[in-house]
């Protein structure tokens, strides 16, 4: 009677700790084994992530994720809305580089649609993006620094990021939530103004990279706390699906803008940082690296950014200039279209995916031809390089936990949808 | 030199024509449908195939089309690393046998995704080694991306925490 009232107490997810099967086992005379609970509210976590941490001593031997504290169901939000209504909530996936998610959004619908882009916002995107990766990175790169005992670097990727977010405002009219890329084209043109503040962040960005890697780089306590730590090997990262920094930090040259190339990644030089060694360091080196390689990338675009119109030529599926609605009867009337009913794309299903800060972020899209998408899909980096964490945490120490989970850098908005 | 997408197509033919229902490519995005009864077969020749070696399951998503026949789908975005290929590999599925073999055997990487699928249409993942609920708490009854699930929630369902 007893037992069965126990068991119903039991939550699944314990269970699912319990049942885990576990390779490594220690001496265990005073029947140390115990079960932490880590999360969702901890500081370390990096959102509302929850681990379950089946502990020997100090030792981890096992681990279980539990996610969705901040599932939104925009999934199913997404059925229930015109393809242009859900452009702000793609902000809200990863908070950190909303820019990015945007862009990710609208090329996967002009897929679906088969807008072509005009080359001049092909350009501002690529802009967009590689900021929204500078930006992303320096949150990363803080809070693993953070996480591990450096403060300063916390504060001083902050004020980098801070200028990215003046450049922001000036650029897309937010400082957060941009909602920038609309469906065939951008909300608005790149001012020369925004321009000459990203230049000047650009002269001046490089250097204060450098300081922040001299202070870690010769830090021995940040050395040895990201070491050697959170191991995953060329075959388990690729078996575990993981994308982005973390895949490449394992020594795989898997980057989407090289291998599947999308806006205007293949007319631009930039290379790809790979390390072998698949620790948390390698993760951090990966990342200092990119953004180096962003800023190669932004002068680049910058350089070569054509004139031209921003948005597709297409008024049954882009929406038209905002003063032409006031003043003209056609535009008037597709816009009251497009608002009312949505741009109806074709019958048929795509998949579209980017490079993200964090990996690779996808969207699959089921048509009827209705004015909603039928069925959105969204591949989230987070969620899966987050499925890696029992096989990085096991075998470490209690303490090692935060570096681990700094180290993959996982968003939870992303991760929970 | 045919390239990767011919190959593709003709190895699948030669090696399971019949269990082939239907190859659509749309807007650059290759779908391949398959009959569920080969699933396992087909994912380990895609796997194993030296040609193709489609190494990585990206993710595993599930469809409702709300209709009489075949309800549900079931949609494997593979990816191989050696020709940087993507297509989809789909299934059909009727209401009334909502089974599904798991192909975490093959790509270990497909746990979550399909725990996300069971979590939001109720479709099970035979052999899956820990098909819980991955978003919506253990005790919600309810599969929210069915397409009859309304929009607003069912009030009631879920319960609120005892004093």
């Amino acid at each position: 009677m007893f037992e069965a009232k126990e068991k119903i107490n039991k939550s699944k997810i314990l269970e699912a700790l319990e049942n885990q099967d576990v390779s490594i086992y220690f001496d265990d005379p005073l029947d140390s084994d115990m079960v932490l609970n880590m999360g969702p509210q901890h500081p370390a976590t990096h959102g509302v992530l929850r681990l379950l941490i089946r502990l020997d001593g100090e030792t981890i031997i096992g681990v279980v994720p539990d996610i969705g504290y901040l599932h939104r169901g925009y999934e199913k939000l997404a059925e229930n809305m015109t393809y242009h209504e859900y452009i702000p909530h793609t902000d809200r996936l990863d908070y950190l580089s909303p820019l990015a998610n945007n862009v990710a959004y609208c090329l996967a619908v002009e897929k679906l649609a088969g807008i072509e882009v005009p080359r001049r916002a092909q350009f501002i995107r690529v802009i967009a993006s590689e900021m929204a990766r500078i930006m992303s990175h320096l949150v990363a790169i803080g809070s693993t620094a953070m996480d591990v005992g450096a403060l300063t670097v916390l504060l001083w990727a902050f004020r980098e990021r801070e200028k990215l977010q003046d450049i922001q405002d000036v650029f897309t009219g937010v400082r957060f939530t941009t909602s920038y890329a609309r469906i065939g084209g951008l909300a608005q043109d790149m001012s020369d103004e925004a321009i000459n503040m990203l230049k000047d962040f650009l002269e001046q960005f490089p250097e204060k990279l450098n300081e922040i890697e001299k202070l870690l780089l010769k830090n021995r306590i940040f050395i040895q706390r990201s070491e050697g730590i959170g191991v995953i090997s060329k075959e388990t990262a690729i078996a575990m699906g993981l994308t982005g920094p973390n895949l490449r930090a394992s020594g795989v040259a898997h980057d989407i803008r090289r291998d599947e190339p999308y806006l205007v990644y293949n007319e631009l030089d930039f290379d790809i940082p790979i390390y072998e060694e698949g620790d948390a360091l390698a993760r951090f080196y990966v990342r200092i690296d990119e953004m180096k390689e962003s800023v190669k990338i932004i002068h680049q675009a910058i350089e070569k950014l054509p004139k031209g119109p921003i948005n597709a030529a297409n008024p049954k599926r882009v929406l038209p200039n905002k003063e032409r609605i006031y003043s003209k009867m056609e535009e008037l009337i597709y816009d009251f279209m497009l608002i009312n009913f949505g741009i109806n794309p074709p019958v048929g299903e795509v998949y579209h995916a980017v490079e993200n800060s964090k990996g690779e972020l996808g969207f699959y899209i089921s048509s009827m031809g209705q004015g909603s998408p039928w069925r959105l899909k969204i591949h989230s980096p987070s969620f899966i390089n987050i499925q890696a964490l029992p096989i990085l945490l096991k075998g470490h120490l209690v303490s090692d936990v935060v570096a681990i989970i700094g180290s993959i850098d996982p968003v939870m908005g992303e991760a929970d949808k | 030199m045919e390239n990767i997408k011919e190959l593709l197509i003709r190895k699948l033919k030669e090696n399971f024509n019949s269990d082939i229902e239907a190859i659509v490519d749309f807007q650059n995005t290759l779908t391949i449908l398959i009959k569920k009864q080969c699933l396992i077969e087909v994912c380990k020749f895609l796997k194993n195939d030296p040609d193709l070696h489609f190494d990585m399951c990206k993710d595993v998503i599930g469809v409702d089309y709300y209709r009489p026949e075949f309800r549900y789908e079931v949609v494997y975005n593979l990816y191989s690393l050696k020709n940087n290929y993507r297509f989809l590999l789909k299934i059909k599925l009727s209401e009334e046998d909502m089974h599904v073999p798991t192909v975490v055997n093959i790509w270990p990487g497909a746990n979550w995704p399909e725990r996300e699928v069971y979590d939001f249409f109720g479709i099970i993942f035979d052999g899956h080694p820990d098909l819980r609920r991955i978003y919506m708490p253990e005790e919600f009854e309810y599969f929210p991306l069915r397409k009859e699930f309304p929009l607003m929630g069912i009030p009631g369902s879920l319960e609120l925490p005892r004093k």
